[in-house]
């Protein structure tokens, strides 16, 4: 471990706690429009391997533009995005080290699933055509859509989509997966059973994963830890494990998100005298 | 006048000295003689107070209660106390839903754009679509250099299947139109040439114009209609749902993977699509030359082979090279640049024929002044 003196000195910025190694770490981010309005500024924050890391936030507080900003797809204005093994997050530079799923899944609309799975394998592998099929039908069977593989996408439920769109975005088997509102728009059962995909992935594979949603049960569920955007102050108002911030957060913004009411009444909620008394 | 907008409405307004006496039921059916008598009877007042009382209301719709209280901001405005009183409980929650029972705020008036500010604005934009246009054929030349550095890294596996939707396909159409353009040029030219007993001339005439000139050109068109239009709406979609990211993190670059395969196919089936009209634009001349000139089809052919030199088919397929290039690299960087659903994919798509026809014909003028310049 200590033989090298270089990596350790470049592995320093990742002992931030104990054990855990930092997979992302974003220091000092702003981001916004050129020459226009923020939406964050000065935000830090790490994410560990391992994790299941929810970025939320009402409506408009940049979750989704933190995702892009997160892969690589905008740049920051200001600050650092640093991915373990990748450096700043950048695009079409070689094998993606990172999965993403999009809102709509963004399977490409000309091609079928397992054509769209098998994309990513045919440009970064050498395989031979039958050994893609065969990576591509155990894809397909992981994300429970077996027998879809010769349907165009449009053929699909929007949350077959979403379960085809994480199979494409695991394919080249990345240690890290970013999923952009995974149960927006899906009915309560197909959530529930993205949800124990995700996890399932998560423990069984150790797979990090970033995903933004305001989906309390979801949150809930599969959130190991969290941060909360706020628009109002372009910041992180809220970090942490989920379950935790739910029953332990004073801050009505905080209370009032978890606890489905406005921030008003979360603290005339959080005033009165037998809430604080009771923890 | 049915007897339907006849019957009796089923509210009642009253004005009394410092109150509007409503009652009855105010629904969205009723909306606009309830209007009506609102502004009969609140028009008149100018000062002092006038309160409506909701005491006889027995049901309120949103639309009716947005009347309500629109009227009482009116008033207000004009200096008129004015408050929404005596509703039952039931209808209250509808004035406060309403935000019948707050101070109004006077509505902001929209702010008129000053010329200076529209001419401005429009520079801007035009600068910022100038950097989008730069900024593609800087990653088109980028993705080119770097495909034939790694051959591999093309998506050579699509060029076929779009020279077939944007080629093949094309066939007939591109047959039809310049047939049809062949014969009407020789139509036309023959009422002249007649005069003159130059009818073989016909041959000449067809020959040239279309095998320089119009052949390229209607080809051209009729792809930028077909494919311009089908490329623009194809990556435009790809856009805004996120296909085009998701390639990226895929690692694939858009441009090789989207627009050189769209490029090439276009190059390749431009000249060949040109020759065809060529040829059958010829055909259409003959057709007319045979029917109302009375000239024999050797005799045509032959003055059409004395006419055409070698120069003058390949300058018109060179041109052709250069307008399947056009067309396809405006039409896909429109549709890269869209933003904002189905109606941005539908303004991409007009303007992306637009500009291409626009490119078309000012690249043609720079060909024929170009030629002309070094006597070919």
């Amino acid at each position: 471990m200590t033989s090298t003196a270089t990596s350790t000195a470049s592995s320093a910025t990742a002992s931030t706690s104990a054990g855990a190694e930092t997979i992302i770490d974003v220091t000092d981010l702003t981001m916004g429009w050129v020459g226009g309005a923020t939406l964050l500024e000065g935000v830090a924050f790490t994410v560990e391997r391992g994790d299941v890391f929810v970025i939320f936030g009402g409506s408009g507080c940049g979750k989704s533009t933190l995702l892009r900003h997160l892969i690589g797809l905008s740049p920051p204005l200001a600050g650092e995005i640093t991915i373990a093994g990748v450096g700043r997050p950048e695009l079409e530079v070689g094998r993606p080290q990172y999965g993403v799923m999009f809102q709509g899944g963004a399977l490409l609309g000309s091609m079928t699933v397992g054509e769209n799975i098998a994309l990513p394998l045919e440009r970064w592998t050498d395989l031979p055509r039958d050994a893609i099929g065969a990576i591509v039908r155990a894809k397909l069977r992981l994300v429970g859509l077996l027998g879809a593989q010769d349907k165009l996408p449009s053929e699909l439920s929007g949350g077959m989509r979403k379960r085809a769109a994480i199979a494409r975005a695991m394919a080249l088997e990345p240690p890290l997966l970013f999923l952009d509102e995974p149960s927006a728009g899906l009915d309560p059962v197909s959530a529930f059973e993205l949800d124990e995909l995700v996890l399932t992935l998560n423990k069984s594979l150790g797979l990090t994963v970033v995903l933004v949603t305001h989906d309390l049960e979801s949150i809930f569920k599969i959130g190991k830890r969290c941060i909360m955007l706020d628009k109002e102050t372009k910041s992180i108002i809220a970090r942490g494990d989920p379950r935790e911030l739910r029953d332990t957060s004073r801050d009505p913004r905080v209370y009032g998100f978890f606890h489905r009411t406005t921030g008003a009444q979360a603290s005339e909620l959080l005033a009165q005298p037998t809430q604080g008394g009771g923890s | 006048m049915s007897a339907q907008t006849l019957a009796t409405p089923k509210f009642e307004v009253a004005r009394e000295t410092n109150h509007v006496q409503l009652s009855g039921t105010l629904t969205l059916a009723e909306a606009e003689a309830l209007w009506r008598a609102i502004r009969a009877e609140t028009d008149v007042v100018t000062e002092g107070t006038l309160d409506f009382d909701l005491a006889g209301v027995d049901l309120v719709d949103g639309g009716a209660m947005a009347l309500l209280v629109h009227a009482r901001a009116e008033l207000r405005l004009r200096g008129v106390r004015s408050e929404l009183v005596g509703a039952r409980p039931s209808v209250q929650q509808i004035v406060s839903l309403y935000a019948g029972d707050v101070d109004p705020a006077p509505r902001k008036k929209r702010e008129h754009e000053g010329t200076l500010a529209q001419i401005g604005r429009a520079t801007f934009e035009v600068f910022e679509e100038g950097q989008l246009v730069l900024a593609f054929l800087g990653g088109m030349v980028l993705a080119a250099l770097g495909v034939a550095r790694e051959p591999r890294t093309a998506n050579w596996g699509e060029i076929l299947p779009i020279m077939e939707k944007a080629g093949v396909d094309a066939v007939p159409i591109v047959v039809l139109i310049n047939f049809l353009i062949g014969f009407v040029m020789a139509f036309q030219g023959a009422v002249q040439l007649r005069q003159f007993g130059a009818n073989i001339y016909v041959a000449d005439l067809v020959g040239l114009s279309v095998v320089r000139e119009l052949g390229p050109l209607m080809t051209a068109i009729i792809l930028c209609g077909r494919s311009g239009a089908a490329f623009a709406a194809e990556l435009g979609t790809m856009k805004v749902s996120e296909e085009i990211d998701a390639l990226r993190t895929l690692g694939f670059g858009p441009m090789r993977f989207l627009v050189l395969p769209r490029a090439i196919a276009l190059v390749l089936v431009m000249p060949v699509l040109t020759l065809f009209g060529d040829v059958v634009g010829i055909f259409g001349g003959l057709v007319v030359g045979l029917v109302s000139l009375d000239l024999t089809v050797t005799g045509y052919l032959i003055e059409t082979r004395k006419a055409l030199t070698l120069w003058d088919v390949s300058s018109g397929l060179v041109k052709s090279l250069v307008f399947g290039l056009a067309i396809a690299l405006i039409s896909c960087q429109q549709g890269f640049a869209t933003t904002g659903g189905a109606e941005g994919v539908g303004r991409r798509t007009t303007s992306s024929v637009v500009t291409i026809l626009f490119t078309l014909i000012l690249i043609d003028a720079g060909f024929t002044l170009f030629f002309h310049a070094v006597h070919l």
